[in-house]
């Protein structure tokens, strides 16, 4: 029996590394736990192992597809590991030119240390013929070029200066406070007991505020993929300086990256998220991005006051109806929807374009931006007294 | 509400963890039933997820009422925090106390704070009930809708869940003789995080399969017509299909087989659906949608299913 455990307990710990592998987080301990689960259950079925190990090793909604997957074909046959491995890994073929890894730029900078600025290569669009899907949908990889130490310390030094309009919420969590409206029974009482109960100095709570959630909404379509990378950079900057900061980016599709954008080295978090996103530089389809979002990711994100960041020059593919809906929907469903287009950076810009007539209305404010070199200017124009005034009727009054 | 309750014995398979569930009309599918049998046999939190309305908190009172155990429930809101989960003292008793005790001449500081902070003067909140010892079994324990909560609290959580114990500074640490049942509920109106999940069994309950929810609806509407339970489940599940913003939940389905045994009705029927459509969905979009001839397509689409079926 002893023999029989151990080679279950072997092919556990196999399919444990395999899902490791295909990106569902499974730790030691989860292992340790579905042994012990398995030993607990007594597994009779197929199905019984099946659910048993969904149990222990499955944390989010969103593994469970991965988890089949892994599990029909790693108990199959034998031996399939690495067949699995190589299947489930998000690139297939190495790349033929070795990519540096992340940080190589600055670790080359410093041991150089050179004055003038290094030579930066221009972004890389690779097309990855093998997962076209449709005519209209052109999916390529992108490879961005490496931070520079100065850009890094500039993006850093700007972000601490992003001030939101409406960037506080009150939240029902108290705290001691000078001018609260709560007495604080708790401590009121101990400061009397310190004076021997015959005084009683009253001590207050007030509400504590926070900074709410910020959900970012990215343009990737081919005509803002000349900013991709600095709103990609001020985005990792942000995640990394406040809480409960969510990225998405969208052109054909919508994909979440605020996984990716959590790994402190912006080059290493940079790379994640292109590899997770199909779409590079294709279309925009911003319609059927907001619908995704609303539907999928609205309940799930946009709580507690969340102020929206949409990041799109609005120039839609295939406008109709459906666009002026779901914004509408999107706007009704956050605090403050902030739209920052570059393309209002052009002196002649007027709001003409039917995509953007259609968004226009429902947007709380509309931010324009003169200089995208600089991460500086970004969060001047973002900042609440920076820039101009943000009112959107503004541009609908001018085109007019 | 609850009487005193029998103590059971956990059920001893996945088998008799579903049984156990039935016998209360709570009819789960196998993975429900193998997880909720792993958390009882090793001791772990159960961590819900899904929709709203699909049974998750139902889960926890069948659960109480069918093991014979205590079920302590803890509703999460913006804001909860220790005084009003865990413990809080009685500060009126505690002045009171104080008053008692000068009167009485005593000055000792040391010791008067000593008598003040004991089990005496402590208000016991839900979690803390959940960790005491109880006769009928260690009790069942409901954090419903966990994400109505802030993150804050759901740190506080951690230590609770992992070793079954709170720690109170007055008084030090208080630890459950037999870990309670524990079952967390979530409706993902933001994510929890991992290092919660990690201590918990996870489960998605999703919606069930179209004769799952039809004993659900016989089981939960005794007095409803055989043609009519299945056109409502039909007529449900073919919307779920539907690009809603929101699917009805098994508890609207309910809700609507009664709705719609009370109206007497027999069949369904275009006029009877779009006059009672607002016990199945909550959007006026998706009402919308409904209207007109969107919702004589899914009756006949219905009928042709159980014509077919026959």
């Amino acid at each position: 029996m002893s023999e029989q455990g151990g080679q279950l307990a072997d092919n556990i710990v196999h399919f444990a590394r395999a899902l490791r592998g295909a990106g569902i987080p499974v730790g030691p301990g989860a292992v340790l736990d579905a042994l012990a689960a398995v030993q607990t259950a007594g597994i009779g079925t197929r199905e019984d192992l099946y659910w048993v190990l969904h149990a222990v090793l499955v944390k989010r909604h969103e593994h469970s597809i991965l988890f089949d997957q892994a599990f029909r074909i790693f108990f199959r046959r034998r031996g399939g590991i690495d067949k699995l491995l190589s299947a489930m890994l998000p690139s297939a073929p190495p790349p033929e030119n070795e990519k540096p890894p992340p940080g190589a730029q600055r670790v080359q900078e410093a041991l150089l240390a050179s004055r003038g600025e290094p030579e930066r290569k221009p972004p890389e669009l690779e097309t990855d013929a093998r997962l076209t899907v449709s005519d209209r949908e052109v999916l390529q990889r992108k490879d961005f070029a490496q931070m520079t130490a100065s850009e890094i310390a500039a993006a850093k030094e700007a972000i601490k200066r992003l001030v939101l309009s409406l960037d506080e919420v009150k939240t029902r969590r108290l705290t001691p406070h000078r001018h609260g409206h709560v007495i604080d029974i708790r401590r009121t009482f101990r400061a009397s007991l310190k004076a021997g109960g015959a005084v009683i100095d009253l001590k207050y709570l007030g509400p504590r505020s926070k900074a709410p959630p910020l959900v970012a909404l990215l343009d990737i379509s081919g005509s803002m993929s000349q900013y991709t990378r600095l709103f990609l950079h001020f985005l990792h900057a942000v995640t990394d300086a406040r809480k409960r900061v969510h990225t998405f980016l969208f052109g054909t599709r919508l994909t979440n990256v605020t996984r990716a954008l959590k790994a402190k080295d912006p080059d290493e978090s940079l790379a994640a998220v292109a590899a997770s996103v199909p779409d590079w530089s294709g279309g925009t389809r911003i319609a059927t991005s907001l619908h995704t979002f609303n539907k999928l990711w609205a309940r799930r994100v946009l709580t507690q006051g969340a102020i929206v960041l949409l990041i799109t020059d609005g120039l839609e593919r295939d406008p109709d109806d459906r666009l002026a809906f779901e914004i509408d929907r999107l706007h009704r469903s956050c605090r403050l929807l902030i739209w920052l287009n570059p393309l209002l950076r052009f002196s002649g810009f007027e709001a003409k374009a039917k995509g953007i007539r259609a968004m226009v209305p429902h947007v709380d404010q509309l931010r324009p931006i003169h200089n995208l070199d600089s991460m500086a200017e970004l969060v001047r124009a973002l900042s609440a007294d920076g820039g101009r005034s943000g009112n959107p009727k503004a541009w609908l009054e001018k085109a007019a | 509400m609850q009487q005193m309750p029998h103590p059971r014995a956990l059920p001893p398979t996945i088998d008799a963890t579903v049984e156990l569930l039935a016998a209360a009309d709570y009819l789960a599918d196998r993975s429900l039933g193998t997880v909720l049998f792993l958390a009882l046999r090793m001791g772990r939190p159960l961590f819900l997820e899904g929709e709203a309305g699909v049974g998750k908190t139902e889960i926890a009172k069948v659960l109480s009422t069918t093991l014979g155990r205590r079920l302590i429930r803890l509703q999460c809101y913006e804001g909860l925090d220790v005084a009003a989960a865990v413990y809080e003292w009685n500060y009126a008793a505690q002045m009171i106390a104080i008053r008692v005790a000068e009167a009485e001449g005593a000055h000792d500081r040391e010791r008067l704070e000593h008598d003040v902070f004991s089990e005496r003067f402590l208000i016991k909140r839900p979690l803390l009930q959940a960790l005491e010892a109880d006769p009928a079994g260690a009790p069942v324990l409901l954090i419903d809708e966990l994400d109505r909560a802030d993150e804050a609290f759901e740190a506080f959580l951690l230590e609770v869940l992992a070793d079954f114990q709170v720690t109170i500074p007055e008084l030090g640490t208080v630890k459950a003789p037999h870990a309670p049942v524990v079952v967390i509920t979530s409706n993902r109106t933001r994510e929890i995080h991992d290092a919660l999940k990690r201590r918990c069994l996870y489960h998605w309950v999703g919606y069930p399969t179209a004769d799952r929810e039809l004993k659900i609806v016989r089981a939960k509407v005794p007095g409803i017509a055989k043609t009519l339970s299945e056109q409502v489940v039909l007529f449900v599940q073919a919307l779920r299909k539907e690009d809603l913003f929101k699917a009805p939940g098994v508890a609207e389905t309910l809700d609507w087989a009664s709705a719609l045994t009370e109206l007497d009705v027999m069949a369904l029927d275009p006029g009877t659906v779009s006059d009672t459509l607002g016990v199945l969905l909550k959007y006026q979009d998706d009402i919308a949608r409904l209207e007109g001839s969107k919702a004589k397509e899914l009756i006949d689409q219905v009928r042709a299913q159980l014509r077919a079926a026959e």
